[in-house]
């Protein structure tokens, strides 16, 4: 068994490592879609000459797969080159960015799972009742409103007409309430329903009539039994929702300002600061990466059912 | 809702006294279902709003008209009656721009999921029935695409290549393949020893003719409900390109770029941004309703989705 989780970790690892490296292809990419990255990154009242001087300059001359490996071994020191619009290294700006996205999305996922999962464990107890339909309705409104708007509805509420809440920047923690809220809306009414759903299956198994046969009290069986069993495939989809959180993030930072790597990334783009947007589309998705390992990791050890393959 | 249940029990009298045909069954459970027929409602106002806009709109909707501008909806003091939902910053009205922004939304929705269920149905095919190198190579590159919060990646490459409407179709269609190919390639997987795949091979059936005569057509179910989930997320990713500028550029309306507009406005005119979200909820939720129950009837097992 020791054997075998080990040969599981180490085959998790080198797939990850394969990811990895299949992110950097796509990131090298964006830049080479036009065909032309010189024309792309020059102002457009740059002459034919600059634009011949820059590209040679910048390699762009050499065939793609030199340039490719170039790019290659300077994302192994992580090195994606000077901002062109702040003359600092990519990855300083997106490294000192990062906590600030990193705990907006924290914060989402803990207000997300706070809330969904006493809600789908309710719903699931109280099949059919009011609470479950509320609950259950709240979820699939949850799933079919748009992030941007929400966000936008929730300043037009909380800071424009009661003024509870500031709507933009980050320092004290009213600041991070609805950024968060937002964020975290979507995953909060998916693992809702998730929980639900596994929650009335594991309620449906052998055991539980087993545990309640022995004479424990429904309080006990709930908490004891049902409640660990239900909550595995929920933890397995956390690094999923990550993703979708990590994704959702640069909206909302977006639009509550949030000085955050998506903001950043986003900025960039409309800069045409392609190093920056590298570094941070890298950055990010190497997180989620490497989180969904180690969700992956913990998972054999949470369920020992799981099968190692 | 009283008339629809009334229209169940008259079909399901109808069915005891003689033979119902397929079609009656499928319409007695959708009837039955309240959430489903306000989803196909929803779906088909939005469908009709888009075909006929110019018959249904009231105004112009990229008509300016200064002395209009920033009118309130109907109820609030300043409203005028010939603008139901008041007027934009530039005196357009705004259900004429609802009206018309359906179009944008369906026809980018429409083909980004059409794209995407081909391309990754093909994929998921091919990938299921040969196995080994192809199936290596497809998985990898699916486990590589999901590793991408995929709004930045379709704003960097639409940021590269311009955004006009072939561009966002094929960049969103492209984020979308991974589910339909997953799918597929486990049901074929379980499908190609079957014994009836293995006798139409005995027959001297080519490879080309099994996959698609015989794998295909039992794949369809759960591509049915995976394209009907996946056009809720695609109208939400249209419009949250729009709202960030890299969607159909103005003065098209669509429903994200008036959010834009009015997130300018909303101190002073909160409608501005308030209506084109509720309409991409209202539509997105009845989408995702009638996906619920299509799946229910077609293929339960797709619950996870």
């Amino acid at each position: 068994m020791v054997y075998l989780v080990k040969s599981y970790i180490l085959k998790r690892l080198f797939h990850s490592i394969f990811v990895l490296i299949g992110i950097s292809v796509v990131v090298f990419i964006i830049l080479h879609l036009t065909g032309d990255p010189a024309a792309l990154l020059m102002p457009m009242d740059a002459t034919p000459e600059q634009v011949a001087q820059f590209r040679k300059e910048m390699g762009f001359t050499d065939p793609l797969l030199v340039q490719y490996w170039r790019f290659f071994k300077g994302t192994l020191r992580l090195d994606f080159g000077l901002s062109f619009r702040h003359s600092q290294p990519a990855l300083d700006l997106v490294l000192e960015r990062m906590p600030a996205t990193i705990q907006l999305t924290i914060t989402a996922m803990i207000i997300a799972m706070i809330i969904a999962v006493p809600v789908g464990i309710i719903s699931a107890i109280r099949r059919n009742s009011i609470l479950d339909h509320i609950g259950m309705t709240g979820a699939l409104l949850g799933q079919s409103t748009p992030v941007f708007w929400l966000g936008i509805m929730l300043i037009l509420v909380f800071s424009v007409t009661f003024q509870w809440f500031p709507s933009s920047g980050r320092g004290t923690l009213q600041h991070l309430i609805l950024p968060a809220v937002t964020l975290g809306m979507f995953s909060m009414a998916r693992t809702a329903r998730m929980m639900r759903s596994s929650m009335l299956e594991v309620l449906g198994q052998e055991y539980m009539k087993t545990a309640r046969a022995k004479g424990l009290s429904p309080r006990m069986v709930i908490l004891k039994h049902a409640l660990k069993n239900a909550l595995i495939p929920v933890v397995t989809i956390v690094g999923m929702e990550l993703g979708t959180l990590l994704g959702g993030a640069v909206i909302t930072e977006t639009i509550f300002a949030w000085p955050g790597v998506g903001r950043l990334a986003v900025q960039a783009i409309y800069n045409r600061d392609y190093p920056v947007v590298q570094a941070a589309v890298f950055l990010l998705a190497s997180i989620f990466v490497l989180v969904n390992l180690v969700v992956d990791i913990l998972y054999t050890y949470l369920d020992p059912r799981v099968k190692l393959g | 809702m009283d008339f629809l249940e009334n229209a169940a029990k008259t079909l399901d009298f109808v069915g005891e006294d003689r033979r119902v045909t397929r079609g009656q069954k499928v319409l007695r459970k959708l009837l039955e279902n309240k959430g489903a027929v306000f989803g196909l409602i929803m779906v088909l106002g939005v469908i009709f709003s888009a075909i006929f806009a110019p018959l249904i709109s009231p105004h112009d909707p990229i008509l300016q008209d200064v002395e209009k501008r920033l009118l309130p909806p109907l109820g609030q003091a300043g409203a005028d009656p010939n603008y139901l939902l008041g007027t934009d910053q530039l005196g357009r009205d705004i259900v004429s721009r609802l009206i018309y922004g359906a179009r944008i939304s369906i026809v980018v929705s429409v083909s980004a999921v059409v794209f995407s269920a081909f391309l990754g149905t093909i994929i998921g095919l091919f990938s299921g029935f040969y196995g080994g190198k192809i199936d290596s190579v497809f998985m990898r590159l699916a486990d590589v695409q999901l590793a991408f919060p995929f709004i930045l990646l379709a704003i960097a490459i639409i940021a590269v290549l311009g955004p006009n409407l072939q561009n966002i179709i094929i960049v969103m269609g492209i984020t979308g393949w991974v589910i339909y190919a997953r799918v597929v390639r486990a049901e074929v997987l379980s499908l190609r020893e079957k014994e009836y795949v293995m006798a139409v091979r005995a027959l001297g059936g080519s490879n080309g003719r099994i996959i698609f005569n015989h794998l295909l057509p039992n794949v369809v179910p759960p591509i049915i409900v995976i394209i009907t989930l996946e056009m809720a997320r695609m109208i939400i990713m249209e419009a949250a390109l729009s709202f960030l500028g890299l969607g159909i550029q103005p003065p098209t309306p669509t429903w994200g770029g008036m959010l834009a507009d009015g997130r300018v406005y909303l101190v002073t005119s909160w409608w501005l941004a308030t209506f084109p979200g509720v309409v991409i909820m209202l539509v997105v939720l009845g989408i995702n309703l009638l996906g619920n129950w299509l799946r229910d009837i077609l293929d339960p097992r797709l619950t996870q989705l």
